[in-house]
């Protein structure tokens, strides 16, 4: 059974943190254009990082 | 466009503290990568221009300008020059289009989607200790605190919406869909904590968080289609550039939005623009055409001293007017306070989602109550007892109810859209599938609301031609369309109001109104032109408004779906009546004024009619708010769109019933819906009173009846394809 109490911390945090980095997405715009970020990234003299 | 791109646009560029500025716009026809690199580099290639943004996903453009030097003009000249047509966003309405309350939702949903995941990690283990599995009571106590310490924290902050919502209703004395929500949450929560606290073998943490991710579904599919049409709706009306042409002292035009105008101002209005305010016309003159006003299909011609509405279209000469009124007034004040009293009863009126709730919410909450009282006294304990009751909240819980009608919704609306047309509201749907009348205007809707030639003679067509190609009078634009490219005539001199003459082949021709030609107008109302060459016969063209193409097969397919339909206009009898007859409209009043009209929808309404009105100029606002349903066209003016619940911006009737019959099937769906929901409530209500629900059947009943409502409100995707 402690396998259990080592298992689950490291499991919620993993998810943690992938809960993190969707709040960052969120924070700094990614979802608001997804079609023009999707031709950004293929054009090199194009800004690809997302809108302010 | 010209007049406007020369003048000072200033007023749309929203300042920071640094001097600089933002301005945002509207790009029209930009859809690839190869369009955006192509604008936005164009655009940070001007003077003063920081940076430029463009989002291929909403067609706007955000420009963001050095300092005070930047110039709107120059970014918009720019853009025309790509071949895109540009259209500037006032800066208040550009700011109320962030979207803060999606991203909060967004947030919530994230949150509650961790906890329901990771709750439900520690909760099947638990599932397994209910079918005799070995789960000793140390380790199902563990599962339980672990559940309870990731399912609380994002139970109570991904819950803020409803619990905020709830509060506020009740703080009313009502209880709206949020309250039982709220309730059952916090109940769940609270017997879940006093269940382990007393080594109980039924916790329903991770039932709690699952509720509040299911609802939040709900909640975001119905805030995206509520942001979709309103933005929709922004960018028609920003479409149609509210700029007034203003005069300075020295005689300099400047671009300034149609709310800074102010009573005693001198604004110019080119030909083919529309008259921004109520006014005067100090000089110039010109032809006006009131279609949008009163309906009337004949254009009046005007000159210095004589009033003009705003929303008349200015047809052939500039004219230099003094506003009488500011915009917020320009609108008569009969019509603005029609449209007030219309907005407050469609206010009254109750959503299906809401109505259901008035049912569940005392049904649901007694038949817990009475478990809870029913199971003491006949001696269950009051621990067990109230463990009963909860499961009975649990299980009954709102899900399905909450999904029902979002996600029939959003799937009605987004179909309607790819067609052409823009629902404004979720209730508007709901009201467009109860009516049993139209009521059409004529000009505009069930007529083109532009003048054609009735008596088309080539050889006539292609003599005056040449004058007609050298105006940007409307009438002159038709007889120059029907003749296709070709000469323009030498020597052209356009006398507004009146005519044109010039050279055709070194003969001298003159193309106008008859006194511009000396001979005697013709009888009747008809709009028409006379053209001559000098000394000879002079030939008689006449226009008339032409009733749109599908205008006969909407009215019969509104009859097939048992919808009666009338045409209520402020035009003469004569046109209304022909009209009317061609598209096999039996029932139809012609002169009527803007509150007439009100007042017989309002005699329909008496009846118990439920009435779709149908209605496009400043004459219809009032009626069109007036109504229980409302749809109006694109090229309406701003009052009528903003009345209207649904605008169709593709030029076909048919709109109307293709609407109506989606409308009808969404309502169906939402129905059925409905029922299913309260089937599973029957079923599930009394295994939970008898004590038969444990934490696993909870959760995989909230689950499946919550996939079932939305699968069944997919369907509507392919509703509509067979017409």
């Amino acid at each position: 059974m402690t396998i259990v109490l080592l298992l689950a911390p490291i499991s919620l945090l993993l998810a943690l943190t992938g809960l993190g980095a969707f709040w960052w997405t969120l924070r700094s715009g990614q979802y608001d254009d997804p079609k023009g970020d999707a031709t950004r990234i293929l054009d090199d003299h194009l800004d690809d990082g997302p809108g302010a | 466009m010209t007049d406007l791109a020369m003048g000072d646009l200033g007023a749309f560029v929203r300042r920071d503290a640094t001097g600089g500025g933002r301005l945002e716009l509207l790009v029209q026809g930009a859809r690839c990568a190869g369009c955006m690199s192509k604008i936005e580099k164009s655009v940070l290639a001007l003077p003063d221009v920081g940076a430029s943004r463009f989002n291929l996903t909403t067609g706007k453009l955000a420009v963001t300008f050095n300092s005070a030097a930047g110039d709107p003009g120059l970014v918009m000249r720019t853009l025309e020059q790509l071949g895109y047509r540009a259209s500037l966003f006032d800066p208040s309405v550009a700011r109320a289009q962030e979207d803060r309350e999606g991203r909060d939702l967004a947030l919530a949903l994230g949150v509650a989607a961790f906890g329901a995941g990771n709750a439900m990690m520690f909760a099947v283990p638990t599932w397994a200790g209910l079918f005799g599995q070995e789960l000793s009571p140390a380790t199902r106590q563990l599962m339980y605190w672990l559940a309870a310490l990731v399912a609380t924290p994002c139970a109570l902050f991904a819950g803020q919406t409803f619990f905020r919502s709830a509060w506020a209703s009740l703080r009313r004395g009502q209880a709206n869909m949020d309250v039982p929500i709220s309730i059952g949450v916090l109940l769940t929560l609270g017997v879940s904590f006093s269940e382990v606290l007393q080594h109980g073998a039924h916790a329903y943490f991770d039932a709690a968080v699952t509720l509040v991710f299911l609802l939040l579904i709900g909640r975001y599919l119905d805030h995206k289609l509520r942001l979709r049409a309103r933005s929709a709706a922004r960018d028609l009306l920003a479409l149609q550039a509210p700029v007034a042409m203003r005069l300075d002292d020295a005689g300099r035009t400047h671009g300034v939005p149609v709310a800074e105008v102010r009573v005693g101002d001198r604004v110019a209005v080119a030909p083919g623009d529309r008259i921004p305010v109520d006014a005067e016309v100090e000089a110039g003159s010109s032809d006006v055409d009131n279609a949008m006003i009163s309906g009337e299909s004949a254009s009046i011609s005007v000159g210095p001293g004589d009033r003009l509405h705003s929303g008349a279209l200015n047809l052939s000469g500039r004219l230099i007017l003094r506003a009488t009124a500011i915009s917020e007034d320009s609108t008569v004040a009969a019509v603005a306070r029609l449209m007030e009293i219309g907005a407050q009863a469609r206010g009254a009126y109750v959503r299906l989602a809401d109505r259901a709730a008035a049912l569940y919410v005392p049904v649901v909450h007694t038949l817990a109550l009475a478990t809870f009282a029913g199971g003491w006294i006949l001696g269950l304990g009051p621990r067990e007892a109230l463990l009963r009751a909860a499961a009975v909240l649990i299980v009954t819980c709102p899900c399905a109810l909450g999904l029902a009608v979002p996600a029939v919704q959003v799937t009605a609306t987004g179909r309607l859209f790819r067609l052409g047309i823009l629902v404004k509201s979720g209730a508007a749907l709901e009201r467009l599938a109860e009516v049993d009348h139209v009521v059409f205007d004529k000009t505009g809707v069930l007529t083109e609301g532009r003048p054609r030639l009735v008596n088309p003679t080539p050889a006539l067509i292609a003599m005056a031609a040449p004058l007609a190609r050298a105006s940007r009078h409307p009438l002159a634009q038709t007889v120059a369309a029907m003749a296709g490219p070709g000469d323009v005539a030498h020597e052209v001199i356009e006398s507004p109001g009146l005519g044109l003459e010039g050279l055709i082949d070194g003969r001298r021709a003159r193309l106008g109104r008859a006194g511009f030609l000396g001979v005697k107008p013709g009888c009747g109302a008809e709009t028409e032109l006379w053209f001559g060459f000098e000394g000879e016969t002079a030939f008689r063209l006449v226009f008339a408004d032409q009733l749109r193409p599908d205008a006969a097969a909407t009215v019969s397919a509104l009859r097939a779906l048992g919808v009666s339909v009338e045409v209520l206009s402020g035009d003469l009898a004569g046109p209304v009546g022909l009209a009317c007859q061609q598209a096999g409209v039996t029932d139809w009043r012609a002169g009527l004024t803007p509150l007439e009209k009100a007042a017989a929808i309002e005699a329909l309404k008496a009846r118990g009619r439920k009435v779709l009105m149908v209605g496009d100029g400043l004459n219809d606002a009032g009626a069109l708010s007036t109504a229980h349903a409302s749809m109006a066209p694109g090229t309406a003016v701003d009052a009528s769109q903003n009345a209207a619940d649904l605008v169709f911006t593709e030029a076909h009737l048919d709109s109307v019933p293709t609407a109506i019959r989606m409308a009808r099937a969404a309502r169906k769906r939402a129905l059925e819906n409905f029922a299913f929901s309260a089937l599973y409530n029957v079923v599930a209500a009394p295994l939970a009173i008898f004590g038969l629900v444990n934490p696993f059947v909870a959760a995989v009943a909230m689950s499946g009846s919550s996939l079932l409502v939305t699968l069944n409100a997919l369907r509507m995707s392919f509703e509509g394809q067979r017409r």
